[in-house]
């Protein structure tokens, strides 16, 4: 690292234990990476605030919106899916499927999380579109943060900080109508009749968004977040960097004071300029990079315009650094990516996935649990026969009323009667119309005859509509050991 | 850069600078590793400082700071008790329409409004955990002397209402009037009886419980059971609630129906206290228990539900 800038803001060695933030004032840039994280910003943003208003009906039981995650009333729907709270499992899963897949795509293409999805550099690239849409770019920025207070930067600032505010408002409003119906919250929001946890979650964070996304920026990624670290543990020698080629590069300048031969850098300082976090890419690999490209961009124009090939900072592999070093080809693209600890991760996150979609399509819509009363065990009624009490749970998990039949299978002679009709009714089984996307709590007690000993027991529910389904609970029938005296 | 700095460093007694990194040390080692000067931001100071604000204002308005006999109140007035107290006003609140509705349902309409009779059942469990465990067991099983109210066998009545009364007046309790009242002779003990007799006597009811077959020293106790025990236990046998006289050709046994309890039994006779309630507990949770009491699966004179039960939608929940 003999060829570092003197200047560099990250290495000078400081004189007092905490150091003054620079203030990073990105200059505009264009190029491909540039135009490739507008398409992933515009995505991401576009999810993030239409979501909550797709409808998806799903008749007149259920909420008919396509995401809703619905706490009170403990359901959470995403488009023809219904997951219950004891179903949690398929949501755990798919956080699982969100963190292999962080851990794919940094095997398979470095930290491109960081660089074009991650809600901070989303919000961050937006506020510092905001910035050089009141302010003018990176040289006008910097002038007016120098400049003294004045009418005309306090209205400045005032404009650029009522546009943070618009965005953060409507950043923490969007947040909320995933918790409820869209349209009505929305109604409720602006009239003042929502529920106040509505109003304080909103204000938390367009408090939070202001605060990171206006304020904060880069010193979240590179402080605050603990993806960075655990992120540089997962880079290895095939992992993509966006690197500065310094062999093609150095020495770097404008022109040779002795004329000797220098390297394509012509030290614009371009790329560190139009850094989103304020770093110079030529000092190597840093926690800073998040690799979003826009130095690339920065580089590839310099070099278009100065007659050079492209390339000069690009994304490269350590390996592919050593090779190009010594004069080798790169590897392929494709090859990059083929390679075995990337498969794996494919190969898990897929059958993860795999697996979810199985057991959702398999899932039952009826479901039947069962807890016996073992205080007391059993009963002796008058006429001697014996007593055991069940709470039966009869689970509707369909959009619509379903009539259901509990069937009895247990000792010779048991029957059963439930808390809302009469003993002399007792049968083997029992119908009952079960509303729709409901847990019907009832309590049951089976009879058997004097003598019974006691023995396994089991109810099965089944639907008794057209698409049917079946299923059963075992549990047990307890009875005295021998004749009580 | 790194070396001839070092130098520098070295010569004016400065921290080394690092040369892989090009960071300054902290100046010190220990066994040979040194600490890179990676300075925090200036904004993490003054966070670390806000939270000392933040905390000398905790400890102002919350109770935090000790003394000697007691610490400091704060300015927020806030303590532990206060806030138990608040949450049970609170709970208290919730409650008050239930009890309220309670107060204006007679027990035998409850059945009507399912919703308050299930929150009664509720309120009822709770209350017996606390009132009634001692003698009738947690799970309500009772145990010998004790009875059972789970089962379908009452000595004085197992409607609502019945219950209710029991509840209020207890089963002789002294001092209360409409306390439910009687009083076996103790036909062994006082003489009505010889030991022999008492024992056909004892055949005869082991014989109508039908645990044991009828034989001549039964067939002498029928005799002596019609001059002495029909009068509360019925010339069948099947009791009188109105003496709270047990059904004795049922298989449910208060003290036992072996021939050794039934002698006891008929010997000294058995004179149970429940103590009244309607003194200690409030109207609203005597229904409360009675209605939890007479849920456990032996209620009587049980009233369906307003629709027919077979196919009725079933009470819903989470």
């Amino acid at each position: 690292m003999t060829n570092m800038d003197p200047k560099g803001l990250t290495r000078q060695p400081p004189k007092r234990l905490h150091a003054e933030t620079q203030a990073v004032h990105p200059r505009a840039v264009d190029g491909r990476f540039r135009r490739l994280k507008w398409a992933v910003m515009t995505f991401c943003l576009a999810v993030y605030y239409i979501t909550p208003w797709l409808r998806w009906h799903r008749g007149p039981y259920s909420p008919d919106q396509a995401v809703l995650i619905d706490l009170e009333h403990r359901r959470f729907y995403m488009f023809a899916i219904e997951i219950w709270p004891q179903e949690f499992y398929f949501v755990a899963g798919l956080l699982i499927m969100a963190g292999i897949g962080l851990f794919l795509v940094t095997s398979a293409v470095g930290r491109a999380w960081c660089g074009y999805a991650c809600p901070q550099t989303v919000w961050t690239d937006l506020f510092q579109h905001v910035d050089r849409l009141i302010d003018g770019d990176r040289n006008a920025q910097m002038k007016l943060a120098k400049a003294p207070w004045g009418p005309a930067k306090i209205a400045r600032r005032l404009g650029k900080w009522s546009i943070y505010l618009l965005i953060s408002i409507s950043t923490g409003g969007a947040w909320i109508f995933y918790f409820a119906d869209a349209p009505t919250l929305a109604r409720e929001f602006v009239t003042l009749q929502a529920p106040s946890i509505a109003y304080s979650t909103v204000f938390v964070l367009t408090c939070t968004t202001m605060w990171f996304g206006g304020f904060m920026r880069e010193q979240v990624c590179i402080y605050m977040c603990p993806w960075p670290r655990i992120q540089s543990a997962m880079l290895d020698e095939k992992s993509l960097l966006v690197t500065y080629k310094d062999w093609r590069g150095e020495p770097r300048g404008k022109k040779s004071p002795t004329g000797a031969p220098l390297g394509d850098c012509i030290d614009c300082g371009l790329c560190a300029a139009v850094c989103p976090t304020g770093i110079d890419i030529r000092e190597g690999p840093q926690i800073g990079c998040i690799t979003c490209a826009l130095c690339i961009d920065a580089c590839d124009g310099v070099m278009e315009k100065t007659g050079r090939p492209r390339g000069l900072i690009d994304y490269v592999t350590l390996e592919d650094s050593a090779r190009e070093r010594q004069g080798l080809p790169a590897t392929p693209h494709w090859k990059l990516i083929w390679h075995a600890r990337t498969l794996i991760y494919l190969g898990i996150w897929s059958a993860i996935g795999a697996a979810l979609l199985f057991a959702l399509g398999t899932r039952q819509h009826l479901s039947i649990a069962v807890s016996k009363d073992r205080n007391p065990p059993y009963m002796i009624l008058s006429s001697g026969e014996i007593r055991n009490a069940y709470a039966v749970r009869w689970k509707n998990m369909e959009g619509r009323p379903r009539k259901m039949q509990l069937t009895l299978d247990g000792p010779a002679g048991a029957k059963m009667w439930s808390e809302d009709m009469a003993k002399e009714m007792a049968a083997r089984d029992l119908t009952r119309i079960i509303p729709a996307d409901t847990t019907a709590p009832l309590r049951i007690y089976v009879t058997a005859p004097v003598g019974t000993h006691e023995g396994k027991l089991s109810f099965t529910l089944r639907a008794l509509d057209q698409d049917g389904g079946e299923v059963s609970y075992a549990t047990r029938f307890d009875a005295p050991d021998e004749d009580h005296d | 850069m790194s070396a001839p700095e070092n130098e520098h460093a070295k010569e004016h007694g400065g921290p080394r600078v690092d040369e892989p990194t090009g960071t300054a040390t902290m100046g010190h080692e220990w066994d040979g590793i040194e600490e890179l000067n990676t300075p925090l931001p200036t904004w993490w100071l003054y966070t670390f400082y806000a939270c000392i604000v933040f905390a000398i204002g905790y400890c102002v308005v919350y109770p935090a700071i000790p003394g000697i006999k007691e610490g400091s109140h704060g300015t927020f007035g806030w303590t532990s008790r206060g806030q138990l107290a608040s949450e049970m006003d609170a709970a208290k609140a919730a409650r008050a329409p239930v009890l309220a509705a309670l107060d204006a349902t007679p027990i035998e309409d409850l059945p009507k409004n399912p919703e308050l009779l299930a929150k009664a059942v509720a309120g009822g469990k709770a209350a017996f955990k606390v009132n009634c465990v001692p003698c009738h067991g947690s799970g309500a099983a009772g145990s010998i002397g004790y009875p059972n109210l789970n089962d379908d066998d009452w000595l004085w009545g197992g409607t609502l209402t019945d219950i209710q009364t029991t509840l209020e007046h207890g089963i002789r309790q002294p001092g209360d009037d409409a306390t439910r009242t009687s009083m076996m002779p103790s036909f062994g003990r006082d003489g009505i009886l010889k030991p022999a007799d008492v024992q056909d006597v004892v055949s005869y009811v082991r014989q109508i419980s039908g645990q044991e077959p009828g034989n001549a020293s039964a067939q002498r106790g029928a005799a002596l059971f019609a001059a002495n025990c029909v009068a509360c236990h019925g010339a069948d046998g099947k009791g009188n609630r109105m003496f709270g006289a047990p059904n004795l050709t049922d298989k449910v046994w208060l003290y036992g129906g072996s021939r050794t309890a039934i002698t006891e039994t008929v010997t000294n006779a058995h004179a149970g206290v429940m103590p009244a309630w309607g003194n200690r507990l409030s109207p609203a949770t005597i229904k409360m228990l009675a209605a939890y009491v007479h849920s456990l699966g032996g209620g009587e004179a049980f009233a369906a539900p307003a629709a027919p039960a077979a196919e009725t939608a079933a009470s819903t929940g989470q």
